[in-house]
């Protein structure tokens, strides 16, 4: 039998250097079977289950990172919306359930715990308005809960009263956790088109659609897709550079299925999905502003941006298509700023901004992401930018997100530290024009035509 | 039972001794060395072996901790994977 030292060579120079990582496995697990009519019971009975299907998560994991030398960043779980298994409690008490989960999430050693979320796209019910209104608390009291709100879709329109409402628990998390940044906020996404089986956070959850349980994997690499494009010639053309990103997510995604279908076969549960993102950290090299630089870019936000973002995402999907039958989830490329060394850089100069995030987030997976922003921003002004966000993902028919975190206390220009993943990042500056009279309007924007596309 | 393979990457400054120690910890532990490549890349020594696993009596982890052991008594860089990461990412 023949191996190739080149080849062998790369893959451990991928991993080594260019920071090629498994980021996540998550255990997607449905608690349809916890509800009930007592906050107590239901609490027990999502205790036991996570805990009954999660004992060996961690510790697979671990065995399978050490027999293939890949890092498993990070163990999670995704569970059914919160808000539809408490529904039918009497006289709910949210926060002992969230305690309960996080308690759990603890027990079983994950990383993060997704799924205190809703989905009120055409409305919200009378369960879903007391939900919503614990997210804030619950953030704040637990330390590995991830909270989403599904508030807008291609076939529902926007819930202009959702938007409001989902800019007061941003708001109202930041101020919560004021003595960590406002990370509270960075624990919460709102969406268009959320993804019923993407396995990153903050956005994870089991949709109702979704099986007992399956085992989802988020693979990353953009360090590598960074290097490969620095390999080739900077005349290169940007046919042959979309090839190159072709290869590589190639690559990254036959890894990540190896290591998400051996995993699942150990835990005997079923393989999910594999989503393959391009999700920077904070560390050197790790870059997706990183990818535009290889490109020919200086900075992330140069003219020309959008245009390189939609290239990166397009062939990111292609290359990952080819290379697993189950590829799900967001996979596309990120454009978190805090998590990114190459967008906080371009943030700090002033060449990245919100509005040049907001056109990219037009073509890239998700949306804007870890943006810090004054914390005296109103909440009108952050409904405002939701629903330009949820607007964006409508008419494209696309997922889209908005994670901003109002910081409390601080300006534009100062900089919030949250550490790991998270990273950190200068406040960006936001427009200060009016945009209340128009949120406060509510109701519901419907939704769009699906013909006559131009 | 499927043959379980493993590729031994070895990579450091050259020095007598290397081949004889890694041989001879994989023979103790009852792995099967099927090829062994070797080559100089970026100045550094690389070798290369592609054993089984599949009559040993010890597991990975064991087998992998010996190895490191093994390696770091000599300063070199060890990586010990299962062959799978690299059929997968290189083939279509």
């Amino acid at each position: 039998m023949d191996f190739d030292v080149n080849n062998i060579m790369e893959t451990i120079d991928m991993i080594k250097v260019h920071h090629l990582d498994i980021r996540t496995v998550t255990l997607a697990l449905s608690l349809r079977d916890c509800c009930s009519q007592d906050t107590k019971t239901t609490a027990n009975k999502i205790y036991d289950k996570i805990t009954k299907y999660a004992i060996n998560l961690s510790k697979y994991a671990e065995e399978l990172e050490s027999e293939y030398s890949i890092p498993i960043i990070n163990k999670r779980i995704a569970v059914t919306p919160i808000s539809l298994i408490t529904e039918s409690i009497d006289k709910p008490d949210f926060i002992h359930i969230a305690k309960t989960l996080d308690k759990a999430a603890r027990e079983v050693g994950v990383d993060f715990l997704g799924g205190y979320s809703a989905l009120v796209e055409k409305g919200c019910t009378e369960g879903d308005k007391r939900f919503m209104a614990s997210i804030p608390e619950a953030l704040a009291t637990t330390e590995r809960i991830c909270s989403s709100v599904n508030l807008a879709g291609s076939k529902a329109g926007i819930n202009m009263v959702g938007v409001y409402k989902t800019a007061e628990i941003i708001k109202k998390a930041a101020k919560l956790t004021k003595d960590k940044d406002g990370i509270g906020a960075a624990k919460f996404v709102c969406f268009c088109n959320s993804v019923t089986d993407n396995p990153f956070m903050a956005g994870a959850y089991c949709g109702i659609n979704e099986p007992e349980c399956a085992l989802n994997v988020g693979v990353s690499g953009p360090g590598v897709v960074r290097w490969a494009i620095e390999n080739m010639p900077k005349t290169a053309d940007l046919g042959e550079v979309a090839n190159m990103i072709k290869k590589t997510a190639f690559k990254i995604t036959t890894t990540g299925e190896l290591i998400g279908r051996e995993l699942a076969k150990r835990l005997d549960i079923p393989f999910g999905v594999i989503d393959l993102s391009l999700a920077p950290t904070p560390a050197e090299g790790d870059s997706v502003a990183g990818i535009f630089r290889a490109m020919g870019l200086s900075d992330a936000g140069a003219h020309g941006t959008t245009a390189a973002l939609a290239m990166l995402n397009d062939a990111v999907k292609k290359g990952g298509i080819m290379a697993s039958s189950y590829v799900g989830g967001l996979s596309g490329a990120f454009i978190p700023v805090s998590e990114d060394a190459g967008m906080i850089e371009a943030a700090a100069k002033g060449v990245l901004t919100i509005d040049k995030l907001e056109a990219m987030t037009s073509v890239c997976s998700v949306g804007l992401d870890m943006i810090a922003i004054p914390g005296d921003t109103p909440a009108e002004t952050i409904a405002g930018m939701i629903a330009d966000e949820m607007a964006i993902g409508m008419i494209n028919k696309k997922t889209t997100a908005v994670r901003v975190i109002p910081v409390a206390g601080k300006k534009a220009g100062e900089w919030v530290r949250f550490g790991g993943l998270l990273g950190e990042a200068p406040i960006m500056k936001v427009n200060t024009a009016d945009s209340s009279v128009f949120v406060n309007r509510l109701g519901r924007i419907p939704a769009p035509i699906h013909s006559l596309n131009n | 039972m499927a043959e379980e393979k493993i590729i031994v990457t070895i990579t450091g400054q050259d020095k007598t001794g290397i081949v004889a120690k890694v041989a001879t910890t994989l023979w103790e532990n009852g792995v099967n060395i099927e090829d062994i490549k070797q080559t100089i890349m970026q100045d550094y020594f690389v070798m290369i072996m592609l054993c089984s696993i599949t009559n040993s009596k010890e597991s990975f982890s064991t087998i992998k901790e010996r190895l490191t052991m093994a390696a770091e008594s000599m300063s070199m860089a060890i990586w010990i994977q299962r062959k799978e990461i690299f059929d997968r990412m290189h083939t279509i």
